[in-house]
């Protein structure tokens, strides 16, 4: 049974239906409905799934372009399982919010949706570099549509400089991508046989300066998804302006693949270069980390704010994983489904906030607590999940970054601690602005609260909140044996037993109730 | 006997060209849509006479004429270029009131000389089978006769070609003049001992111009805009298409088996050359509002692609261009065909602004056009990226790294102009109704350019393998 094949393409086979179907008012429920039995195949994945293996999973493997070696190859291992189960979670999410926000070409928005949800479960799933590429490339499409068409401010402008942005970056990778291809032909360093395959370019033996040079092509493709400062500017205008479930698939999905290619490629394939590469990279992480969040305080619009905010908590996932020892690229890899699902969540606020009054001005709310008790109420968590507030999930991560840094450079930890203390200004600052003060504005005195449907898709992102918080170890037991796997390419002489990983923090035990107020 | 043979397709495509001229002064005016479809029918039957001659190797006329894999790859190519070319006229020439059996005896003629260019193994015969084309394609620019624009891309492309002629013939004299010969087997034998003198040079220069011309590399190109702008829209796609193809075809043979051994001479001017070529041109189109000129600048710029190949002449590099050119044959014949559909009369539609809505009323033209765009930028998975994946691969294969990085920089700069048209496609509201002049054999060329296109793109392996096995004559 090919569940990877069928996790990929069952949205593109939506996308087919939707094509062809007649009936224009079951458009959304059948895009819906599609994104949900892609979700429950994902879900066959946890069966049967060996957690305790670091090999790669379900791997289906069949030529393709046999004369320049291109193989149909896909493979899943913890790290990619939990990537694959945020995006086909996230999706549904995104698609239900999109039932009241969007009534403009709607065959031509779910069918980009879904598009865009095969591109991005095959990214994780990829393991041959020709078909990842094609798989990173494809998704840029459907995104840009989706600002392009359905995006709201300067929407045009946004659309083109996200997609300039990522062709410019990924074209490097492809430069990289091919430069592999003949090192690994060539038997001094490689197999020397003619392929794309990412376990065979793992065995690669390079020289310290090709390493380099191949380092930073791939850091070009990735850094501007991630996207690490100074690579950074197209992010606030893209999520502005995208439509919310736009935001949130870029957010909660798209950022992640450059983080992923860093954990994927970038690590195992060049260990010296990433070596040599930690201080850039932990200083590039540290002014994003600082950077974000300053912008992220002087915001007047409540996406631009939560945009901003994402660049921050990537430099985190950034500085966990350059810190290069198992528990910051643990905390790393759990930080980007963290951050997956609160900003995500945040997002969905937003757009259920612009739903109602057609405005982002943060100034044009305030005391909507009083008039919207279940709303403040998501609100709350899922702004104390992305402060990292203890019990909640943002935590768990954060915790295990500064861990790794710690290990690497005190000074650095203590810098990224700042930033977390700035994160919880802009984000407590912007909740006090808006929910609490006088109910003055009268356009905000008969805001409607949550409606089941609202409720119902923010429900499974608040239990993982809590679940990640309070109980994270089968998700750092998933993911330990692949991250070890790396860290003993990248830094053998810091491998320690596993058990130390697992339980580095009282994470489970304190089980502080998320408080509504600060 | 082998010399009929190595010639049959051109010999059948010629009568029937001739049987066309005579028969169409007996059709009534309104019915010279049938002229069309017989110059449709020659075509086929041409390309039916391919299949037999596959896997042959002749040597024709004292070995002016060779027919091998190479030469009938690019014949396959360029039959499919001109039937194409007929399909999307067919309709065009009704509604611009050019309707005339001349047009398509004249596009059958300049197929005659296309499918000679890849064939001319001596240079005498490339520059018989060059004129062939170009007187033919003269006219055909012209052939808009109330229209002064079209009048003017005529004459434009003629006094430019004729100087280009000149050029060519001054360096095939120096050529003859060195070795002897006019033969590219005489030449590549008397330089195999690797002697570059200066004449050699100037010769190399002189022939680069006059292909640079004919192929509008920068900074020969200075005609393609105004004569693409100018031109009736299927016969731009044809010059940007099947002249230019065929002249690389030549081209190759020319520089890989004629000149080989002034490698180190010529490479280095076709590197300015290549980069010069598609910066310039992908730089220009960034500033055009006029579809059709903006397609010309891309195609200067494809060009400057495809010249890439060639600075790394291994099989590697021949090969893709050999794929590339098929890729480039599809994507611009696409793009150009989406242009007549919009087209009608007493409104040319290639402006920006008459594309805008064009996704509300027609989705499935704007998809295609979309398609195109994605494969003239190179995003997988089309035939596009197929090519330029292999483009890139050869030359970092020869460890020409900036030239690949000058490419990757070139693309992301032409996702912006393409995109303009997407964006007024899906983005912009329409101004109003937006006529298409459809015909069914427009419907199936686009039909068969989206499918190749993006069957190329997903599973490129046949031809692939038919690249590879085409330049091994080379080597």
């Amino acid at each position: 049974m090919p569940i990877l094949s069928l996790t990929i393409f069952l949205p593109l086979l939506g996308c087919a239906i939707l094509l062809f179907l007649k009936n224009e008012k079951a458009i959304p429920q059948v895009a819906f409905g599609v994104s949900i039995a892609t979700m429950v195949v994902s879900f066959a994945l946890l069966f049967g799934f060996d957690s305790t293996s670091a090999e790669m999973q379900n791997v289906e493997r069949a030529s393709w372009i046999p004369s320049i070696g291109v193989d149909y190859f896909l493979g899943v291992d913890g790290i990619s399982l939990l990537l694959v189960l945020l995006t086909t979670i996230l999706c549904p999410i995104a698609i239900a919010s999109s039932f009241s926000a969007v009534h403009e070409r709607v065959r031509a928005y779910y069918i980009a949706i879904l598009f865009l949800q095969t591109g991005m479960i095959g990214v994780f799933l990829a393991l041959d570099l020709f078909l990842f590429y094609i798989f990173w490339e494809i998704m840029l499409v459907p995104m840009y549509f989706l600002i392009g068409i359905w995006g709201g401010g300067r929407r045009l402008y946004s659309a083109i400089k996200f997609f300039l942005y990522t062709l410019f970056g990924s074209l490097f990778m492809l430069l990289a991508i091919l430069a592999l291809y003949f090192l690994n032909q060539n038997p001094a360093y490689g197999t020397g046989v003619a392929t794309f395959s990412l376990l065979d370019m793992y065995k690669l033996n390079l020289p310290r300066t090709i390493q380099w040079w191949l380092f930073l092509a791939f850091f070009l493709g990735f850094a501007v998804k991630v996207p690490m400062f100074p690579f950074h500017t197209w992010l606030p205008d893209a999520h502005t302006d995208a439509p919310t479930a736009g935001s949130v698939l870029l957010a909660g999905v798209l950022l992640k693949m450059g983080t992923y290619g860093f954990v994927r490629f970038c690590l195992p394939l060049f260990p010296a270069a990433s070596h040599d590469f930690v201080p850039l990279m932990m200083f590039l992480s540290i002014v994003g980390i600082i950077y974000g969040a300053l912008v992220a305080l002087v915001q007047t619009d409540v996406k631009r704010l939560v945009a901003y905010s994402s660049v921050s908590h990537l430099g985190f996932v950034m500085l966990g994983m350059f810190a290069l020892n198992q528990q910051g690229i643990t905390g790393s890899v759990l930080q980007m489904v963290n951050h997956g699902i609160s900003t995500g969540a945040l997002f969905l606020i937003v757009g259920m906030l612009y739903e109602r009054r057609h405005t982002r001005e943060i100034n044009a709310f305030g005391g909507l607590a009083s008039r919207m008790p279940i709303f403040a109420a998501v609100f709350a968590i899922s702004m104390f999940s992305s402060i990292g507030l203890p019990g909640l999930n943002g935590f768990v991560g954060e915790f295990l970054i500064l861990i790794g840094a710690f290990q690497y450079n005190k000074m650095y930890a203590a810098i990224a601690v700042i930033g977390i203390i700035l994160g919880a200004a802009y984000m407590l600052w912007l909740f006090q602005r808006m929910m609490f003060g006088p109910l003055d504005k009268p356009e905000n005195q008969s805001l409607p609260d949550m409606n089941p449907r609202e409720i119902a898709y923010m429900a499974p992102l608040i239990i993982f909140m809590f679940w990640i918080g309070l109980y994270p170890k089968p998700f750092l037991q998933i993911l330990d044996p692949p991250i070890m796997k790396i860290v003993q390419r990248v830094s053998p002489e810091q491998i320690q037993p596993p058990k130390i990983a697992v339980n580095t923090a009282p994470l489970a035990s304190p089980k502080a109730p998320a408080p509504e107020a600060p | 006997m082998t010399g009929m043979i190595a010639v049959l397709p051109e010999l059948i495509l010629s009568g029937l060209a001739c049987l066309l001229f005579v028969i169409d002064p007996f059709i009534p005016r309104e019915k010279k849509t049938w002229v069309g479809y017989g110059a449709l029918a020659a075509v086929g039957l041409c390309a039916l006479s391919l299949i037999p001659l596959c896997g042959s190797n002749l040597t024709a006329f004292s070995g002016m004429i060779v027919l091998d894999g190479y030469a009938l790859f690019f014949k396959a190519l360029l039959l499919s270029i001109t039937a194409i070319v007929i399909a999307a006229s067919i309709r065009y020439v009704q509604s611009e009131r050019i309707n005339l059996g001349e047009y398509y005896g004249l596009i059958l003629f300049a197929t005659v000389g296309m499918l000679f260019l890849p064939s001319a193994a001596d240079l005498l015969s490339f520059y018989l089978s060059l004129e062939l084309m170009s007187m033919a394609l003269y006219v055909l620019a012209a052939f808009m006769r109330k229209d002064p624009k079209s009048l003017e891309s005529g004459i434009k492309y003629f006094l430019t070609g004729i100087l280009t002629s000149g050029i060519l013939l001054y360096g095939i004299a120096l050529i003859y003049g060195l070795t002897g010969a006019t033969h590219l087997g005489t030449i590549r034998a008397y330089l195999a001992g690797g002697q570059i003198t200066p004449t050699l040079v100037l010769a190399i220069v002189l022939l680069v111009a006059g292909f640079g011309f004919k192929i509008a590399a920068v900074p020969f190109h200075m005609w393609a805009p105004d004569v693409y702008e100018g031109a009736p829209t299927p016969i731009s796609a044809f010059l940007s298409t099947g002249s230019k193809i065929a002249v690389v075809a030549a081209m190759l043979r020319v520089f890989v088996f004629g000149l080989e051994s002034a490698y180190n001479v010529w490479w280095q001017i076709l590197w300015g050359l290549s980069v010069l070529t598609m910066t310039v041109g992908n730089v220009a189109a960034l500033l055009q509002t006029n579809v059709k000129r903006m397609l010309a600048y891309s195609s200067i710029a494809q060009t400057g692609y495809i010249l890439m190949g060639l600075i790394v002449p291994s099989e590697a590099g021949l090969s893709a261009i050999l794929l590339y050119s098929v890729a480039y044959v599809f994507m611009t014949l696409g793009a150009f065909s989406l242009i007549i559909l919009i087209c009608r009369t007493n409104m040319r539609g290639d402006r920006v602004g008459d594309f805008s809505g064009l996704a509300r009323q027609h989705p499935m033209a704007a998809a295609a056009f979309v398609l195109f765009a994605l494969s003239l930028v190179g995003i997988p998975p089309t035939a596009g990226f197929v090519g330029k994946l292999f483009l890139f691969k050869a030359v970092i294969l020869k460890e020409f790294y900036w030239l690949a990085i000058f490419a990757i920089l070139n693309s992301v700069i032409s996702l912006y102009y393409y995109f303009k048209v997407v964006v007024a496609m899906y983005m912009e509201e329409p101004t109003g109704e937006i006529p298409i002049s459809s015909s069914p054999g427009l419907t199936v060329a686009l039909g068969t350019m989206s499918a190749a296109t993006l069957g190329i793109g997903l599973y490129p392996e046949p031809f692939i393998r038919a690249a590879q096995s085409a330049v091994e004559v080379f080597f």
